[in-house]
C-alpha cells in the first residue's frame, strides 16, 4: 500500500480529490461575490477594494492553483480513460503539474 | 447500487469534465487577462454587461459546475466517509440544485 502512495498516478488522484473538493466549497463564496453586483457596481467594487489585501491575493492565488491543477488533472483522468494508450501515466500527471505551476506563475505575474 | 443510475452519472460527470475543460482554460485567461493592473467593478461590468455571449457562456459553465461538483462530491462522500444510499443521493441532488441557483444569480448579477 505504501508503495502504491508513492506511485505519481496515486498522488495525482490525491490530489484532483483535494483539489475539487476545495474548489467546491469555494463555490458558494465565489457566487456570492459575484452576487454583490445585484446591489450596484459601488457594492462590488467596495468588496474588490477589500480583495487587495496580500492574505486575499494569497488566496486567489491557491484558487488558481487549485483550479489549473483540477483542470490538468481531469484531462489526464480523461484521457486514461478514453483514449488507448497508457503507458505514458507519469508524463500525463508532469504536464498536469507544469500546466499548473505555469498558470500560477502567470497570475501572481499578472496580479 | 442502482447500475443504470451509476452508469449515467458516470456519463454525466465525463460529459461534464469535457464542457468543463473547454471552460476553465477560457476562465483561466481571462483571469489573468482581468487582473492585470488590479480588478475593479467597472472593469468587469463592462465586459459584461449586456454581452449575450458571455452569458451564454457562464450559463454553460454554471450548470456543468453544477452537475459535475455534485457528483465528485457524491463519489468522494461514498468513498472517503462511507456516506451512500438515499440519503447520500439527495444530499447530491440539493447540492447541485443550490449550486445551480446561486451560479445563475452571479450570472444575472453581472450580465443583467
Amino acid at each position: 500500500m505504501r508503495g502504491m502512495r508513492n506511485h505519481p498516478g496515486w498522488r495525482a488522484f490525491v490530489v484532483h480529490r483535494i483539489s475539487g473538493v476545495a474548489l467546491a466549497l469555494f463555490l458558494p463564496a465565489h457566487f456570492l461575490a459575484m452576487g454583490l453586483a445585484l446591489e450596484g457596481e459601488a457594492r462590488l467594487e467596495e468588496f474588490l477594494r477589500w480583495s487587495e489585501q496580500p492574505l486575499v491575493i494569497a488566496g486567489e492565488w491557491v484558487l488558481v492553483m487549485l483550479l489549473a491543477v483540477h483542470l490538468a488533472g481531469g484531462l489526464r483522468l480523461l484521457a486514461l480513460e478514453l483514449l488507448p494508450w497508457r503507458n505514458w501515466q507519469k508524463t500525463l500527471a508532469a504536464l498536469a503539474a507544469g500546466f499548473a505551476m505555469a498558470s500560477g506563475l502567470l497570475f501572481l505575474l499578472a496580479r | 447500487m442502482n447500475a443504470r443510475r451509476e452508469t449515467m452519472l458516470w456519463v454525466a460527470q465525463r460529459v461534464t469534465a469535457v464542457v468543463l475543460a473547454f471552460c476553465v482554460l477560457v476562465h483561466l485567461a481571462t483571469i489573468i487577462y482581468a487582473v492585470r493592473g488590479g480588478l475593479t467593478a467597472a472593469e468587469i461590468l463592462g465586459r459584461t454587461r449586456g454581452s449575450l455571449a458571455w452569458a451564454a457562456f457562464y450559463v454553460i459553465f454554471v450548470l456543468a459546475v453544477a452537475v459535475h461538483g455534485a457528483i465528485g462530491l457524491r463519489a468522494v462522500a461514498a468513498e472517503w466517509l462511507g456516506f451512500r444510499g438515499e440519503a447520500a443521493e439527495f444530499v447530491m441532488t440539493v447540492v447541485a440544485f443550490v449550486l445551480a441557483v446561486m451560479g445563475l444569480r452571479a450570472v444575472v448579477a453581472v450580465f443583467g
